[in-house]
């Protein structure tokens, strides 16, 4: 084992990514590190989903190399539930399948294991993101916002891979929730060594829960590092994301 | 390095020494469970059960909880079992796994079958009687929409009436005449084949006229369309409520019934008269050219024997049930996108549910004015 292989856990290089005539990601570059928290913020519709969907496979790449976990990556053939769990935005739990089936589902089509302990796993990972067994049997519509994201999380840590992909986690969740769900994570993170690429608009995430953050400004990484070096960057966009009138009022109050 | 996990027990009197080793992850479930089961035995007859986790190279939820269930099966009347050996980097897992699955909801008691079945009897004599309620809501709200347009005559959604009457209508049209055409011309090969027999080929045109004009254009242009089109509307109404916006209608102040629905249903009563009309000539047509390429009939013999078998009174028999079944269709389309809730599945569920109800009504419908038109003698 080389050590960048061991350091990192995501490495894009020169990627690059359009639609059309629309370049989206221009020769953009990024590192992660094995189990820290990276998140990643930019502009609405500047590309941050567009990465992580690449990163994962939904989108294909028009240049450039991206190594997860030291393997090159190429489209999502089975077992890649082994590899990462993706948090959608807006959960995508299989709304024909039961909360309890929704988290088995990675289980029984990776693994071969006993009903009983597939059911155990899946209260337990049910419980784990603070839920109770007997929200097991709901079917996804009954539940809330909060409650389908916790859910869509037990389901993308159902077999515990390193990596967790979250796209914005917080958003839709009222600031109780919010936190609860950043603390769920930092403590996920710490129990089971996830490395956590985070998407998010969501200043208080960013500045409790990230170890570093990474700005994308014009189809590229313009800053990155922790939040402390992000607010000195001299970059103008991001000045202006995180010295806005918003972002200041929340500077202040948490200091 | 092991690259198999293993789990040696070494019992001492009353006590048992476990020591779990190698990658205890869900990768490797399968010896996992057997192992666990190999030694579940032991476990139930030592006092004393110690686990040493220091020969464990990997551990996941799995393999923790695994573990967490040998020390708990260990720990049961007055037994005690524990954790020793546990590396720094394990130990926030075990922890974690130690909270989970303390409060196993009752398991809730099979019903009994027998009442099951009468309940679901109930449930659906219920169900009934509200579909029955929703149709006769669902008219009365068009009723009132009607009224509101004639009042007001400028709120008549006239783009929306005419998009669908050209989305429903006019582009209905080759599909429609297409299959007509065919039945047409199956049925008179039949009456051909079989008439045959007894000399009585002439009267296949007798029968192809009146079923086509009285029963079988109408009827199957309104199933038809009600696949095609009925179902679009609950569909396209289903996503509109799972997107919210019909709701979004209601806090504007607008009636969705007047500005979606009207429209809708008036493009259908507008529309399914003239397929019907164009569905029965192609039907007709069809029948001409089997008589004429496999009956031996000419065209001029066919249109002389059409005449004198059928009348105007046909025609207005078969004309004047498609507006009806088109009310029929449009309501229940509509009704039915309405009810779609939150899932996927549900709009997929409502959408057959619209397409099988409303071919149903149809034919119910159909074999209602049988009776009503043989009444009056029409």
């Amino acid at each position: 084992m080389d050590v960048s292989q061991d350091e990192f856990a995501i490495r894009v290089r020169d990627l690059v990514v359009g639609f059309g005539r629309q370049t989206v990601l221009d020769h953009l570059s990024l590192d992660v590190r094995r189990g820290e928290i990276l998140g990643l913020v930019g502009a609405s519709g500047g590309g941050k989903s567009v990465l992580m969907r690449t990163i994962i496979g939904l989108i294909p790449r028009q240049g450039g190399t991206i190594e997860v976990m030291g393997q090159p990556t190429g489209g999502h053939g089975r077992g890649a539930a082994t590899t990462w769990g993706i948090l959608f935005q807006q959960g995508a739990l299989f709304s024909s399948l039961a909360v309890r089936q929704n988290v088995q589902f990675p289980l029984r089509e990776n693994l071969v294991l006993s009903q009983e302990l597939m059911d155990e796993i899946a209260i337990a990972k049910l419980e784990m993101v603070g839920l109770r067994a007997q929200d097991a049997d709901k079917y996804p519509a009954e539940l809330s916002g909060g409650m389908t994201k916790r859910v869509a999380l037990a389901r993308a840590l159902a077999l515990d891979p390193p990596i967790l992909f979250l796209d914005e986690p917080t958003s839709g969740l009222d600031p109780i929730a919010a936190g609860d769900f950043d603390a769920l994570i930092t403590t996920l993170q710490k129990t089971l060594g996830l490395t956590v690429f985070m998407v998010t608009h969501d200043l208080a995430s960013l500045t409790t829960v990230c170890d570093r953050v990474a700005a994308l400004a014009d189809g590229k990484i313009v800053a990155i590092g922790p939040m402390r070096e992000l607010l000195q960057s001299e970059h103008p966009w991001v000045r202006a994301y995180f010295h806005g009138k918003r972002s200041q009022m929340l500077q202040h109050e948490m200091r | 390095m092991n690259h198999e996990p293993l789990l040696l027990a070494t019992p001492s009197g009353d006590a048992l020494n476990l020591r779990p080793e190698g990658p205890w992850t869900a990768a490797n479930v399968v010896t996992l469970e057997t192992l666990s089961r190999s030694v579940g035995a032991d476990v139930d007859r030592s006092r004393v059960v110690t686990l040493d986790m220091s020969g464990v190279s990997a551990l996941d939820t799995l393999g923790a909880w695994v573990l967490e269930k040998l020390s708990r099966r260990a720990a049961t009347s007055g037994r005690s079992a524990e954790f020793v050996g546990v590396a720094d980097h394990f130990s926030g897992l075990l922890d974690e796994v130690r909270q989970v699955n303390r409060h196993t909801p009752a398991p809730t008691a099979a019903p009994n079958p027998v009442l099951a079945r009468l309940g679901d009897l109930g449930k659906s004599t219920a169900d009934a009687r509200e579909d029955v309620t929703i149709f006769l809501q669902m008219l009365g709200a068009l009723f009132m929409a009607v009224i509101g347009v004639l009042r007001r005559p400028r709120s008549l959604r006239l783009t929306s009436l005419v998009y669908q009457l050209y989305r429903i209508g006019w582009q209905a049209i080759p599909i429609v005449a297409l299959i007509t055409f065919l039945i047409g011309a199956i049925i008179a090969q039949q009456g051909f084949f079989h008439f045959r027999r007894f000399g009585a080929e002439s009267y296949t045109v007798d029968m192809v006229g009146i079923l086509v004009l009285r029963e079988l254009g109408v009827l199957i242009v309104a199933i038809m369309v009600a696949g095609r089109s009925g179902s679009a509307y609950t569909a396209e109404l289903g996503s509109m409520k799972m997107r919210e916006e019909i709701d979004a209608l209601s806090t504007m102040g607008l009636d969705p019934v007047e500005i979606l629905i009207l429209p809708r249903v008036a493009a259908l009563v507008i529309a399914l008269p003239i397929l019907t009309f164009i569905g029965s000539v192609a039907a007709l047509y069809g029948g001409g050219l089997v008589a004429q390429f496999y009956g031996d009939m000419g065209p001029a013999i066919y249109i002389a024997r059409l005449h004198e078998a059928i009348s105007v009174t046909h025609f207005e028999v078969g004309i004047l049930k498609a507006p009806f079944m088109a009310l029929v269709i449009g309501i229940v389309a509509c009704s039915e996108g309405l009810r779609v809730k939150g899932s996927a599945e549900s709009l997929g569920r409502q959408t057959t549910t619209s397409v099988v109800k409303s071919i149903f009504l149809v034919i119910v419908l159909d074999g209602l004015f049988a009776i009503f038109f043989a009444s009056i003698g029409m």
